[in-house]
């Protein structure tokens, strides 16, 4: 039953994952966001089966709950007859041959470090506590680094767009 | 009873899950059903009417005759809409709704089940999870008909419901700084013992603005803005005809059947009374019933409210909106975490 489901969720989010950047039927932007959330979704599944179920909720939560909300609402305020027509571009297929490549060589150095088959205990099952625990002690210092850097995002993005305001 | 103990224990857990999911839903459907109705007369009598009296005494059939209207009439798709998002918009407007109520207890026990679909350890965030996906359905209504009043009002909801949402998922953190746990079934055990452990008494301000916070979550007035008549033709749901205008009206009663719900098991006890024994789980059949009695008894309560405070108040304008959430419930909340950690702090 779990190594079904396991294969359900991953086809899902591999199939809904392609048609986000590659969508044959469709050129817009709105039914890439569409797939996106299913993508989403289907990685929460992935995470309830890890048995890590306080980050399945918060991946629905903050992701396909917010992040991509916004996404849409920005999407459809956006023009979007413009990206429908735009075509392949040299210089996107190089720049984004290059980030797959160093995305798989990132993915296969990182599962060469830790071989596959052998099960951990799951480390943050469900309580909150544990989570908490790890996060303010064993892992503090990337935890406010990680704040800092979102906060970084916003304040550029807010300087990015007040420019562009006469 | 024999057949039952042949059975394993995975397959009795899948016979009574099944059960409870099937008992859940009809229960559920029957109080949209008749919300509606009950809907109509209260606002019949604030504004001095009848309301709804043809269909059998005091307008009892009513919600059947509505539902048969609405299977009847004409599913009517006009020629300019996006089909797949048409299609698909009622159905996320109606799932997300139905889903949420599988974390919330609705009573303790019969027999030796629990009267919980899934006692999850992190049921709260499950619930704002799914509770925050409900917005999709509105969005994408408002795109798919591809014209311009519900375009406004899918935007609208889309920016309302983000709004709102941060300062509803603010507002109960205080409510589980006290209780110490995520799962809802601790909440209600923790509030068991006394009138005085109810978190509405605990945490009135939580309570305050989780309330505001939900009567927008559910697009209900007075922030009904997705769907103001005056301005908007009637907002996201305009090219809805039949059965799919229906599912997004009774997609609206059941969030507000699922946000009294999760009101009840926050700050009103759940299944609990703090009288004649009633905050421990039951040992009997009949004191099972009883407690799911009293879960539904609170839920109508509190619908009530909703339904009250639609007919009393007038509708935001839609910038009051955005400076009561960003502006006022949003700090608040906040300054009521910082509050509520100080004072567990200085008595730890």
């Amino acid at each position: 039953m779990e190594t079904l489901c396991f294969y359900l969720f991953a086809a899902l989010a591999v199939v809904c994952g392609f048609l986000v950047v590659a969508n044959p039927f469709s050129r817009n932007p709105v039914a890439s966001a569409m797939f996106l959330v299913l993508t989403i979704a289907a990685l929460a599944g992935l995470f309830v089966l890890l048995h890590a179920f306080f980050l399945a909720a918060v991946q629905i939560l903050v992701y396909a709950g917010a992040v991509m909300v916004l996404f849409l609402f920005v999407i459809m305020l956006l023009d979007l007859k413009e990206e429908e027509r735009r075509s392949w571009r040299k210089f996107g297929l190089v720049g984004g041959g290059v980030a797959v490549a160093l995305i798989a060589l990132l993915m296969y150095a990182a599962l060469r470090q830790s071989p596959l088959g052998a099960a951990g205990e799951p480390r943050v099952e469900g309580s909150t506590a544990a989570l908490g625990e790890l996060l303010f002690r064993q892992y503090l210092l990337p935890f406010e680094l990680v704040g800092v850097l979102l906060l970084v995002g916003m304040v550029g993005v807010i300087w990015l767009s007040k420019r562009a305001v006469p | 009873m024999e057949i039952l103990d042949q059975l394993s224990s995975s397959q009795q857990f899948v016979l009574f899950s099944a059960l409870k999911v099937a008992g859940v839903f009809a229960v559920l459907m029957f109080i949209v059903a008749y919300i509606v109705l009950v809907e109509r007369k209260v606002a019949a009598a604030i504004q001095d009417r009848v309301g709804p009296n043809r269909a059998g005494p005091f307008g009892i059939w009513q919600p059947l005759a509505d539902a048969v209207k609405s299977f009847l009439k004409e599913d009517f798709t006009p020629g300019h809409v996006r089909k797949v998002y048409y299609w698909l918009a009622p159905a996320a407007v109606m799932i997300p709704s139905l889903v949420t109520v599988a974390v919330i207890p609705f009573g303790s026990q019969l027999g030796a089940q629990r009267m919980v679909i899934a006692d999850l350890n992190v049921g709260v965030l499950y619930t704002f999870g799914i509770v925050s996906l409900g917005v999709y359905g509105l969005v994408l209504a408002g795109y798919a008909a591809n014209s311009k009043y519900p375009f406004i009002g899918g935007l609208r909801s889309s920016a309302q419901m983000i709004s709102y949402e941060i300062a509803m998922g603010l507002s109960v953190v205080p409510v589980f700084l006290l209780v110490g746990d995520l799962n809802l079934s601790r909440v209600i055990a923790h509030q068991a013992g006394g009138w005085s452990h109810w978190l509405v008494f605990q945490q009135p301000l939580a309570f305050g603005i989780f309330l505001a916070a939900a009567f927008a979550e559910t697009n209900r007035l007075p922030f009904d803005l997705p769907e103001a008549e005056q301005e908007l033709a009637g907002g996201y749901n305009v090219e809805y005809s039949s059965m799919k205008f229906a599912l997004f009206f009774m997609g609206e009663y059941a969030n507000m059947a699922a946000a009294a719900a999760m009101m009840v098991t926050l700050f009103f006890g759940g299944w609990t009374l703090p009288i004649w024994g009633l905050d421990q789980p039951a040992s009997s059949f009949l004191g099972g019933v009883l407690h799911i009695g009293i879960f539904l008894a609170k839920l109508l309560a509190l619908m009530l409210v909703f339904i009250w405070v639609r007919w009393m108040w007038p509708r935001f304008r839609y910038d009051q909106l955005m400076h009561l959430g960003w502006k006022r419930l949003l700090p608040l909340a906040l300054a009521n975490i910082v509050l509520t950690a100080t004072w567990l702090w200085l008595r730890a």
